[in-house]
This record gives structure tokens, sequence and C-alpha cells, in this order.
């Protein structure tokens, strides 16, 4: 332990590079999908296409896409730039889904009620159709923020540096606490992340306060997936 | 896209299929990896999950362990485990791994597969007289078997990813040519690498696709025609 208390700085400073890493590919992944996901939701042809390109795309194993997409797009393999794509990719592949669902999962009753009332479909779908989805997004977001930020450590393969310089460092010079610290913080920020999410969701949708809606949003991952490519 | 045709020559090259370092002997390497550490991890993940599925019991602690788990960064736990089981023994380590990283989304399969079953049913086999062990057997493990299956699908997909970051301690597999491409400098074979390993996840999951839809019992797949967007109703009517 001696190794962590003299180190205290490096693992403060990977700590917030690591969060850095971590918000763009959560924010645009969040972004990206809604759209996707309404795409997913609204259309028959689209549904399968989309869902199964999600899926697929999340079969990819991280060192491999990490490889793949500098030639594909042309930037360079050791960039930040490398890492944000590849992990938005994911994020994409995890939240287009749970937002499919989420709009799926709107009763009926309350859609047609609001187009019995005159809304038109864009306000339809902001005022009516994603806040009531939000709870099911929000589970996706969660989902797709911890894995985020437990994927960002394999950046370090390509040179970019975050906790999980404190893994392969650790490694090289054989010590146990190191890479052990590292662990620790990437949990620490994911759960304090995922944390953060739910607080953010009970304080825009005051209305899942009292339903323990919490519960089924722990459901694990399979879950989503395994409806995936099938 | 002109590394893409180094990747390619990379690949093809006579060379890639001789020798100790062939692409043949990585990739079942690759694989036994990966089919070890599943069926360790189903091993012990299915009897717990059918457990908790079964009796209700610690279905909190499932959720909340696989939940938790997935904040765990799958490449530090195997650089840890190296480090703590011994360097002598990478290849135990890495198992440990593998095994620990696979068990949640098995365990998360193996009960949700039995607590998505409606209850009406397993009462009506209660009130039909059999035993609980009927019922696990002849009720609750066919009916769950598709997402147990989903659960093993994950859970190999998991493990693959997880293989290739392997590499990275010297154990083979086909992360192996992107860690020494890495170092090296040399694109077309970690871009070459990097294809084979995402065939070898496709067919993976297209394999468990398939087997998913075998085992799925033939009354529960005709009961539920209209959770599948995907296909078009015209074939599911000839299929009846």
């Amino acid at each position: 332990m001696n190794w962590v208390v003299n180190n205290l700085d490096l693992i403060a400073d990977l700590s917030v590079e690591h969060i850095r890493l971590a918000i763009p590919p959560i924010l645009l992944g969040f972004v990206i999908s809604i759209p996707i996901g309404w795409l997913a939701f609204r259309f028959k042809l689209t549904r399968g296409l989309l869902l199964t390109l999600a899926g697929l795309l999340f079969t990819i194993p991280s060192l491999a896409l990490l490889v793949i997409l500098p030639p594909l797009l042309g930037i360079s393999a050791l960039s930040d730039a490398n890492l944000t794509i590849a992990l938005t990719i994911y994020a994409v592949a995890i939240m287009a889904r749970s937002v499919a669902d989420a709009l799926g999962s709107v009763d009926p009753a309350v859609r047609q009620s609001a187009t019995a009332v005159g809304y038109g479909s864009w306000r339809l779908f902001w005022a009516v159709e994603f806040p009531l989805a939000g709870p099911v997004i929000l589970a996706g977001l969660r989902v797709a923020a911890v894995s985020t930020i437990s994927l960002v450590t394999v950046g370090i393969l390509i040179g970019t540096e975050s906790l999980g310089y404190l893994f392969t460092n650790g490694y090289q010079r054989g010590i146990v606490a190191e890479i052990f610290a590292g662990v620790v913080m990437v949990v620490v920020i994911a759960l304090v992340v995922d944390y953060l999410l739910v607080l953010v969701g009970r304080l825009l949708m005051p209305w899942t306060r009292k339903q323990k809606t919490v519960r089924p949003q722990l459901e694990p991952m399979p879950l989503p997936t395994v409806r995936g490519a099938a | 896209m002109n590394l893409f045709s180094e990747a390619m020559a990379w690949l093809f090259a006579p060379e890639r299929y001789t020798g100790a370092d062939a692409l043949q002997i990585r990739i079942g390497e690759h694989l036994f990896y990966t089919f070890v550490s599943v069926l360790i991890a189903a091993a012990i993940a299915i009897p717990l999950g059918y457990f908790i599925g079964h009796t209700g019991k610690g279905r909190e602690i499932a959720i909340g362990v696989s939940g938790a788990a997935r904040a765990i960064p799958s490449f530090g736990l195997i650089l840890l485990l190296v480090l703590l089981i011994g360097v002598t023994q990478k290849p135990l380590a890495a198992f440990v791994a593998f095994v620990l990283l696979g068990i949640p989304s098995v365990l998360a399969g193996a009960y949700s597969g039995l607590e998505a079953i409606d209850r009406r049913v397993i009462d009506s086999a209660r009130a039909v007289g059999m035993t609980e062990w009927q019922i696990l057997w002849k009720v609750e493990i066919p009916l769950g078997l598709p997402l147990l299956i989903g659960g093993l699908r994950s859970a190999t997909l998991q493990i693959v990813a997880t293989v290739t970051l392997a590499a990275y301690i010297g154990l083979g597999g086909l992360g192996g040519y992107i860690i020494a491409g890495l170092a090296l400098r040399r694109f077309d074979q970690m871009l070459g690498a990097a294809l084979v390993i995402v065939a070898l996840a496709l067919v993976l999951d297209g394999l468990f696709a398939l087997i998913e839809r075998f085992v799925t019992p033939r009354g529960v797949a005709a009961g539920r025609p209209s959770d599948v967007r995907t296909r078009s109703s015209r074939a599911r009517a000839v299929a009846e």
C-alpha cells in the first residue's frame, strides 16, 4: 500500500484524465442513439436493420475495433479520437436498442390521446414519448456509461493514457498495489457516475421517484443483448 | 484502403500458415481459452442461477453482482491476477480472470430465464402434481433455455474480447499478433489479425443466434409473434 500513498498525485491525475476520456463517448452515444433508436422503433424495416447492426458492432472486441478504425477513417491509431470513436460506437450499440425498447414501452393509449388533443409528431416525441420513455433510456445510459468507463482502460494499449496506465506500468514493475489501485479507481468512478445518473434521473423525472422503478433498471446487461442479432 | 490490401496480403501469405506462429494455431488457442472458460463459468453459474431463479432466494445479490461486475476493467483484472497468482502461472491466472468475467452473464441468463416464465405456468405444473424437481427439469429449464443461451452468448463474446487483451501477458491467441504488431509498427499484421478476430466473434455470435432459435420450445416460438418485429408476417404464416 506504500505505493498508493506515495503516488496519490499520479492516481488523481490519471483519474481526471480517465474521466475526461470517458465523458465524450457517453454524451455522444446518448445524443446519437436517440434518432437511431427512434428510427428502429418507428419502422419495421429499419428496426431489424439497425438493431442487428448495433448487436453486431457490440460483438467486436475492443482491441480489434481500435485497430480497424484508424485505416477506415484515416486517423492516427495512437490518437484520442480513435478511442473516443470506438467507445462512442459501443455506447450507441448499447443505447440505440434501449431507446427503441423504451419508446416501445410507452402506452399506445397515451400516444393516441396526445395525437387526439392535437400534438404534432415532433412535439409528441419530445413532450410525451421521450419523457415517458425516460426511465428505460436512463437504464441503457447507465449500462453504457459504466461499460465505457471500464473500456477506457484498453486505450493504454494504443498509447492513450488513462487509469489503464497503472495496469501496464504496475504489471511491468510487478507492483500489485498499483494495478489494484487502478482497478479500484475505475470501479469507483463507474459507481459514482452511475449514482449521479440515477440522481439526475430522479431530478428530471420526478414521477419515477415514488414508484420503485429503480429496481428493474438494475437488470443485468444480457437481457437487452439477448434479443440482439437473433 | 491501401492498408486493407496489405492486411489481406499478410493474411494470405503462405508463411502465415506454417511454423509455431501459424494463424490456425493462434485461432485454436483463442478458441481453446474461450471455450474452456465458458464451460467452467457455465458449470459454476448455471446451477447457481437455477437455484436463484427457482427459489427466488438471493435474487438481489445476483442482480447486484452482475451489475457491479460490468464496472470491473477486464484488462486490469487479468494483470492483477497474474501478479497475485504468480508470473509463472499465467494461463491459470488468465483462466481465473476469464471465468470470473464470464460468470455474471451466464448467471443472469440462467436466473432471468427462469424468472421470465409466467407464474401461472409454474403454478399449473405444481397443480397437476409435479414435484419441484420435475418442475425445474420439465418446465423451467426448457422454457428458460433461450435466455440461458443468450447469457452464454454474451459471456462467450466477452471472453473472446478479453482473450484478445490477454495477449499482453504473452498468452498467445489472436491478440498476440496485435500486441506484437503495436511494438513493431506492423500495421498490416495488426489489421489482418483484427479482421480475423472480428470474423471469429461474428461467427460465434451467429452460432449462438442459431442455437437460440433452435432451443426455443415450439410452443413458445408460436406464442410470441407480436414480439418479433424483425420478421415479415408472411414468413410466419408459411411456417405455421
